[in-house]
């Protein structure tokens, strides 16, 4: 029974090059102009709330949800609003976004500047959840699902655990493991925070075991609580996928899609928004701020840097001594999930977990080559599918054959595709097949 | 041993007459009515079930002209208008007289006009590439050059330029089915009138982006001025979103839009060249 837990099916163990681990959390200075895409989470784009010549604060709410399942935007810098326009955001496209000039820095005098340890919270969950929304947090592992959706279960649904997602399965990034040796106490207080907005009384916090550090300072910060523990895990990717985090953890298996993790009793936040949270009930601090990882292996100062929402990417990068030369890819996030980038004028979002810069040999992609039928996708898939299958259904454009085969279950972590000695663009496949079955099914669920 | 092969031959023999006469009391009995018309039609169509028509396939077209009994919205874009006299005749019917139509690419950003700033490496579908990012050029709405377009084509109507990285259309090939236009994910591809002589007016652009920001990424991109708006005596042509768009049931083909646009993003296609040499480069063009 010695064995190191983790989750069953699947999953690969990439070079880690946590380059940043043992770096500092710093401050990155202002911009001179933050820009806030309206569309920075899952759901509903926000709606602006200021106009051009608005005067805002740090703090200041910009933008409202546009529905149940979206989240407000507050501004990470004070000045003047100089258009409500559109940007190219991470996805290439132009996005409707709010430009601020910025001068000086003033913040909303709601906000708790202070370092102190705040461990009380006298409110009921629904104020713990209303505070939630009105900060605007969002999941920050990457997927941006608004938190306070998450925190309200299905009725039928009987939660009666919340898993933390420390393990920071991503190569290079090093933001979360930072967080947790620099902020232990604030974190216990808000998953404290967390399990009273759920009503429950069990939390696991899931670390995998390359961070040793954060495992020991967190062990010995939870001893004294009721209800917490420290899970260490073997390191796998995609570990921090909320389906193998859960199993991985609690041994339970969630079905297929519809199904969410809640249908099992769990519900998964990431260490960030526990932070987040923290910050938002006992501080008053609205989520205008967050730690990214800047990295890559010629970079000259790779860094974690604590980055107001809206900074320009370039801003990030000439702090970490500018784009090396070999730089063949730009990277937003992780390379195994993160988006690469068109350009550097990019704002900082929500979602933004990292900044990558690749070097040629890592990034260029290999001449694609005839399946050999090696069936290694098939064993790297953390959820059971049959990746090879999937994206020859997409080739052949066979939508109803690929939704027979689960496609809707894919987390596309891109395990797949890294296995592949054909190089096959396996991933890009399923995306595409993933994308239109997905746009069936729903066309089918309105009729 | 003689005998031996002969009475193989009539147990044989009477074997088979008695299921010939089996098979054929059962035909008969259990014969499927068909129309000999959806045969008629069937064969005549071109057969390369394109799904032009709407329908999966000749045969089905072929059916539901004879339920329906008229060829009232029915069309097979693929026959030329003899065939489809045919099919009026075996149906006893008139052709619905309909425009020729053939497919237009909106598109003209080519290597040149448009300078590629990215390096997209993902699987060589257009669909996937659209998907995945806004594409090799600062121009988030033109052709992204991975050929859905040819290879949605049944005809054999549309091939890559090398040259200049977009799809080319043969008029002659064209049956103007309409799978280029469903399979492109950017809706660049269009059916527009073949009009006399194969003579085309439009706008060779699909970009919405403000002017300054279309014109930065392409040099023939629409900048949704009006100009042409106004040079217009047929109120043919509207502007939407940064885009002019010119309705060719409207348009006379008097080509003025043409010598005003200041991007030379509206193209004249098989007009004889003009003697003003100012509007030379307009005319020129392979689409």
């Amino acid at each position: 029974m010695n064995m190191k837990k983790t989750f069953t099916i699947g999953g690969v163990h990439p070079d880690e090059n946590k380059l940043t681990a043992t770096k500092p959390i710093c401050e990155l200075g202002l911009p001179k102009q933050a820009v806030y895409p309206l569309s920075q989470h899952i759901g509903a784009p926000s709606v602006p709330c200021v106009a051009k010549g608005d005067l805002v604060n740090v703090g200041t709410k910009i933008a409202d949800a546009g529905g149940f399942m979206s989240a407000v935007i507050h501004s990470g810098v004070s000045g003047k609003v100089a258009k409500v326009d559109t940007v190219v955001d991470a996805s290439g496209y132009r996005k409707p976004a709010i430009y601020i000039d910025v001068v000086d820095d003033v913040w909303e005098p709601t906000i708790d500047r202070s370092e102190d340890l705040v461990k009380e919270c006298n409110l009921t969950p629904e104020e713990i959840i209303a505070k939630i929304k009105d900060a605007g947090i969002v999941g920050l592992g990457g997927a941006c699902f608004p938190t306070h959706v998450k925190l309200m279960p299905p009725k039928d649904c009987k939660i009666d655990s919340l898993v933390i997602n420390a393990v920071e399965c991503e190569p290079y990034l090093t933001a979360d493991h930072r967080l947790m040796l620099e902020h232990p106490d604030e974190i216990v207080v808000g998953v404290q925070i967390l399990l009273k907005a759920l009503g429950i009384n069990k939390a696991f916090i899931g670390i995998e075991e390359n961070k040793p550090d954060a495992i020991e300072l967190l062990q010995s910060k939870v001893a004294s609580v009721q209800g917490v523990e420290v899970v260490k895990l073997k390191t796998k990717y995609p570990q921090g996928g909320e389906k193998q985090l859960i199993e991985a953890v609690t041994g339970r298996q969630v079905p297929p899609p519809p199904a969410l993790p809640a249908s099992v009793g769990v519900v998964v936040q990431n260490v960030g928004t526990v932070y987040a949270v923290y910050q938002a009930v006992q501080k008053n601090k609205p989520l205008f701020e967050r730690i990214v990882t800047v990295t890559g292996k010629s970079v000259q100062n790779p860094a974690n840097l604590l980055v107001r929402m809206g900074t320009p990417i370039s801003q990030v990068i000439e702090y970490a001594g500018g784009m090396p030369e070999d730089t063949a890819k730009l990277i937003s996030g992780g390379p195994m999930m993160g988006r690469p980038l068109l350009n550097a004028d990019v704002p900082v979002v929500k979602g933004t977990s990292g900044v990558l810069m690749l070097p040629e040999a890592d990034a260029i992609r290999k001449e694609e080559q005839h399946c050999i039928r090696c069936s290694k996708c098939v064993q790297a898939c953390p959820m059971g599918l049959e990746p090879y299958l999937l994206a020859t259904c997409g080739e052949l454009s066979d939508w109803e054959r690929a939704e027979q085969e689960w496609i809707m279950s894919c987390i596309e972590c891109g395990c797949c595709q890294s296995s592949c000695p054909s190089h096959r663009p396996l991933l890009d496949w399923v995306r595409l097949t993933k994308n239109k079955v997905g746009g069936i099914i729903r066309s089918r669920n309105t009729k | 041993m003689s005998s031996m092969i002969l009475t193989a031959v009539i147990v044989l023999g009477i074997t088979g007459l008695i299921l010939a006469v089996v098979l054929f009391f059962i035909s008969k009995k259990f014969a499927v009515e068909e129309d000999p018309r959806v045969v008629q039609i069937n064969e005549i169509l071109p057969g390369a079930n394109c799904g032009g028509c709407g329908y999966p396939g000749c045969a089905a077209f072929a059916e539901n002209c004879v339920k329906k009994g008229s060829l009232k919205g029915m069309r097979c874009s693929a026959a030329s208008g003899e065939v489809m006299q045919q099919i009026a005749e075996i149906l006893g019917d008139v052709v619905e007289q309909t425009t020729p139509k053939v497919a237009v690419v909106r598109c003209n950003g080519s290597c040149e006009n448009r300078p590629r700033i990215n390096v997209y490496d993902g699987a060589s579908r257009c669909a996937i590439a659209h998907m995945m990012s806004g594409g090799e050029t600062g121009c988030a709405f033109g052709c992204l050059g991975c050929g859905d377009c040819v290879e949605a084509c049944k005809f054999d109507a549309i091939r890559m330029n090398p040259e200049t990285g977009l799809p080319e259309v043969d008029q002659d090939k064209c049956t103007a089915c309409g799978m280029c236009v469903s399979a492109c994910p950017r809706n660049i591809i269009e059916l527009r009138n073949k009009n006399k002589l194969d003579r085309r007016i439009f706008v060779s652009c699909v970009n919405k982006d403000k002017g300054p920001v279309a014109k930065k990424a392409c040099a023939v991109a629409c900048i949704g001025c009006g100009k042409c708006v106004k040079a217009c005596q047929f109120e043919a042509i509207t502007l939407e979103n940064n885009l002019a768009y010119i309705d060719f049931e409207k348009c006379r083909l008097c080509r003025k839009c043409v010598d005003e646009c200041p991007q030379h993003s509206i193209l004249a296609v098989n007009f004889p060249e003009r003697k003003k040499p100012a509007v030379e480069e307009n005319v020129q063009t392979n689409q």
